[in-house]
């Protein structure tokens, strides 16, 4: 196949890109090498909307994060993706951390991030109660926000796809060859691609994708992070996103609620990681909980229901890597997007997609489809709830009772552009198994449903990606050997 | 809507309640099950050894559920199955959903929490490593097996010395997978003697005591070694490392009762039991609200979980009867059960002295395992009963039945359990 973009990697950099690009009359391939969009650090971050005053003011994570964080409140609000401006709070124990909230005030004044105040220690307590009695004080940043950061991905890959752009799912990239006017693409076990523009979003593998399209000029280092999620009864202990003041011990351990109610905590910091494991590590684990007590004791982790570990790419150059490659004609790198990466992707689709089009003289289409996230039921009105029941009954017959997910919505997830095909992947659609049986009850009956509803077979559906086989074989075999 | 009674589950304990209260005149009674069938856990708990104290006979969970769907019929008791409840108000109104009749809102004169009890899972004891596929809670894979009909892998190892999981040991094992070894972080089994005899040592599983899973690897996104250690206390010792080559691994590390719609109805939860906290009749702190069964708290054996639901049951009869005859008497406030040294709960958490007619039974859990040891109850400094027991074990739900006139020796002072590891003459 033939494209006039192909983007590689579908986190949340790709599908923005993507879904900017589908506004336009070019042929655009989003490319990745895992079954589902969102599969990398997309999915395995703080779930974070920041205001944008961290950043150094001038570097390119500033300028992006601060555009992209007011232009996630639009897209949330036109996809229904789930985003709470809620603000943010760093912390302040000292009154060397207080010089440090005065810094980051005044960057953030440079960068142009609204409506920010230093509170003294009373103040802050007073919007969080719960919080340690030895906070000083602290940085308030109203328009700090969470997010669903791996539905926020998926809603701008469906609707990418929904106006035309091909989603190529499980694509490896395993070699890149120039031609005249673009390249092409070889895949471990698939087909070749044609492209007149590469777009490089391969996140922590940027740098080896950079290399094999002739441009080494500059190197990722993966950066480990882990991670608490605690179950809905710690989540309503805290309404607002709680950094703690970053100092010579490190970034400090953030403790927010997420848009689902839960209670994120983490995470620690491990320069130099593997770029293939995610796996978590007890000493780790434990850094992040003795941190969190700093910022609340009131946290109790025996109603944690999963850790789970995620990758940054950290750029050799120190800031995001944002444009056409010097040395590659018709590549564009989009790399080393680190915190505050999600925060900065809508700015960063929205200047590379005004490049490629300049370069390719692209026209807008005449209409866009729009593919919104549906309701969750559970937060139906009571007149709707009985109405959408009357209309089909399988809205009326609760699979998840953790998260009080119907098999309704999950039927719809599996049938909306982008088939989910493994339970992992209903959960990030529509929530099952995500509350603190972790999909114990659900589990089997959601195997259920996928396989029903795809017509395969149940040793078939995977629990996330390939190789993760969830049954092997029908029972009374046993007997036989 | 409207019920005298509605009960929330249908499994053993839900229908004990149920029956129980209608034949002591209920009125209208009606069971919620969120699954398709009546039964509860018991469904996928095909092995035998249920009933022995109930029927005096053995059977299996589905067979000893059947004796209660089977009373059900002709009972004049409704049931609703594939029906969640949403929640519950205090005023005991009951907010429900299923496919059929929709979203309903039903006013119950009084309710049964017998919801059960959900597994703690990975997350729950925070569990490093990789996170790939192959790790099951016990009773998830037990499911996929005795009701799915689908194996779950081919070389395990078990994480958990816990009923389910010793059952789960002999299951896979029976199903031609390789069990390699029971791992339990405590230094006793949390599991009853006779599983231990018959699902492991029948089967030479090894059990580790005093070790626990350190780390998890995976090959292809299938788990495929797991790391165990031994712990001092619960710390892990280094370079007591051993690998197990295992595809699957199940864990049975405790059952954590339901309680968010007990919850939501605003009914006083116990820490330590994760339970309602309950009065001798069952009755939770709101008016009205009962509770029994795994929801309450953790049962070793169905048929104590039948005997405390037909409690309830025969409680709620007695609550509805005098709500309609308005003969609600004043009562003193009640006295609570405190837990003395190496008693880790009691249930219930309270009586009301005067309403006992001849005596309490109190359930309770000891915290270490004891030899030769001495339940004491006291008041403040007097001692009201003793009872000397062989051994009492952390794994093994203890009784204990406090006569009228042994309460009646408080003189309204609150009574504390203690269990002392000699057989002391205590004055």
């Amino acid at each position: 196949m033939a494209y006039d973009v192909a983007i590689i990697g579908a986190g949340i950099i790709g599908c923005s890109l993507a879904r900017e690009l589908s506004r336009y009359d070019k042929k655009v391939a989003l490319i990745e090498k895992e079954n589902d969009v969102a599969m990398g650090t997309t999915r395995a971050n703080s779930a974070i909307i920041h205001a944008g005053y961290d950043p150094e003011p001038g570097t390119l994570m500033a300028k992006y994060n601060v555009e992209g964080n007011r232009l996630a409140g639009e897209l949330a609000a036109e996809l229904n993706i789930p985003f709470e401006r809620c603000g943010s709070f760093v912390l302040a124990f000292s009154e060397e951390d207080m010089k440090t909230v005065r810094t980051l005030y005044d960057r953030g004044v440079q960068s142009g991030v609204p409506g920010m105040e230093i509170l003294d220690g009373e103040k802050v307590r007073e919007m969080e109660p719960n919080l340690s009695p030895e906070v000083v004080g602290a940085l308030w940043a109203p328009t700090a926000g969470i997010v669903n950061p791996w539905e926020f991905a998926l809603l701008l890959a469906q609707n990418a796809v929904l106006n035309g752009v091909d989603l190529l799912l499980e694509h490896e990239v395993s070699g890149i060859e120039k031609e005249k006017d673009g390249f092409v693409l070889h895949f471990t076990d698939k087909e070749d691609v044609r492209a007149k523009y590469l777009v490089n979003a391969a996140g922590v593998e940027s740098d080896e994708i950079a290399a094999m399209a002739g441009d080494d000029s500059f190197s990722i280092d993966a950066s480990k992070g882990q991670y608490y999620l605690l179950d809905k009864s710690q989540g309503a202990l805290f309404h607002h996103v709680l950094f703690q003041c970053p100092g010579p011990l490190g970034k400090g351990i953030l403790v927010s609620p997420t848009v689902h109610g839960n209670l994120i905590v983490g995470p620690d910091a491990n320069p130099g990681s593997a770029r293939d494991s995610v796996a978590t590590d007890r000493r780790g684990l434990e850094h992040v909980v003795k941190e969190s007590r700093r910022t609340s004791a009131a946290i109790n982790f025996r109603e944690n229901i999963r850790n789970f570990a995620g990758i940054r790419a950290q750029p050799s150059t120190g800031d995001f890597i944002v444009g056409p490659s010097e040395s590659t004609p018709h590549l564009y790198n989009i790399a080393g997007i680190k915190s505050p990466g999600l925060s900065a992707a809508p700015a960063i689709a929205a200047d590379a997609a005004a490049y490629l089009v300049k370069q390719l003289g692209a026209k807008k289409k005449a209409d866009l489809a729009i593919f919104r996230r549906a309701p969750m039921f559970k937060n139906l009105p009571e007149e709707e709830k009985a109405a959408l029941i009357k209309e089909n009954p399988a809205y009326g017959r609760v699979i998840c009772r953790c998260e009080t997910i119907t098999e309704g919505e999950i039927v719809d997830a599996l049938h909306a552009p982008i088939t989910p095909r493994t339970l992992d992947a209903i959960k990030r659609r529509c929530n099952a198994g995500m509350g603190r049986c972790q999909g114990g009850f659900c589990g089997p009956r959601v195997l259920e449903i996928i396989s029903r509803e795809l017509g395969i077979k149940p040793e078939e559906v995977l629990l996330d990606r390939n190789g993760s086989y969830i049954l092997t074989e029908k029972t009374n075999k046993g007997g036989d050997r | 809507m409207e019920y005298d009674l509605v009960v929330i589950g249908g499994g053993p304990a839900g229908l004990a309640a149920a029956e129980e209260a209608k034949k002591n005149g209920a009125g209208s009674v009606l069971i919620i099950e969120r699954d398709r069938e009546l039964g509860g856990i018991l469904n996928q708990c095909i092995h035998s050894g249920f009933g022995l104290h109930v029927f005096k006979e053995q059977l299996t969970g589905p067979e000893y559920a059947q004796r209660f769907i089977d009373r059900l019929e002709g009972a004049g008791i409704d049931v609703m199955t594939d029906t969640m409840v949403l929640n519950i108000t205090p005023d005991k109104t009951v907010f429900a959903m299923n496919a059929e009749k929709g979203y309903m809102a039903i006013r119950a004169g009084a309710i049964v929490l017998a919801m059960g009890c959900r597994e703690r899972t990975r997350g729950a004891i925070a569990i490093p490593g990789d996170r790939p596929s192959g790790i099951f809670t016990a009773g998830t894979a037990q499911r996929y097996i005795n009701i799915e009909g689908y194996m779950v892998g081919k070389k395990v190892l078990i994480l958990g010395s816990g009923d389910i999981g010793l059952i789960m040991a002999r299951r896979m094992t029976l199903e031609g997978a390789e069990v390699k070894a029971v791992v339990e972080l405590m230094p006793y089994s949390n599991g009853l003697k006779r599983n231990i005899a018959q699902c492991l040592d029948d089967y030479n599983i090894p059990l580790y005591l005093s070790h626990t899973v350190t780390d998890i690897k995976s090959e292809n996104n299938r788990l495929s070694k797991v790391i165990v250690s031994e712990v001092n206390g619960f710390e892990p010792i280094p370079g007591t490392e051993m690998e197990f080559d295992v595809d699957t691994l199940l864990l049975s590390v405790g059952l954590i009762p339901e309680n968010e719609l007990s919850k939501s109805a605003g009914v006083e939860i116990d820490p330590r039991t994760s339970g309602a906290v309950v009065s001798e009749n069952m009755m939770t702190s709101v008016d009205g609200i009962f509770a029994c069964g795994n929801v309450l708290h953790v049962h070793d054996l169905v048929d104590f979980v039948t005997n405390e639901s037909e409690k309830a049951g025969r409680a709620a009869a007695a609550y509805l009867a005098a709500k309609k005859s308005g003969s609600a008497e004043a009562v003193e406030a009640p006295i609570h059960l405190l837990n003395g040294t190496n008693v880790g709960y009691t249930v219930p958490q309270k009586v009301t002295v005067s309403k006992v007619d001849k005596f309490i039974e109190v359930l309770f859990r000891v915290k270490a395992v004891l030899k030769d040891a001495t339940v004491v109850v006291r008041a403040g400094d007097t001692v009201l009963m003793t009872k000397t027991r062989d051994q009492m074990l952390p794994a093994e739900m203890e009784k204990l039945i406090l006569p009228r006139k042994i309460l009646d020796q408080a003189t309204g002072r609150d009574i504390i359990i203690s269990a002392l590891k000699e057989k002391s003459e205590v004055k």
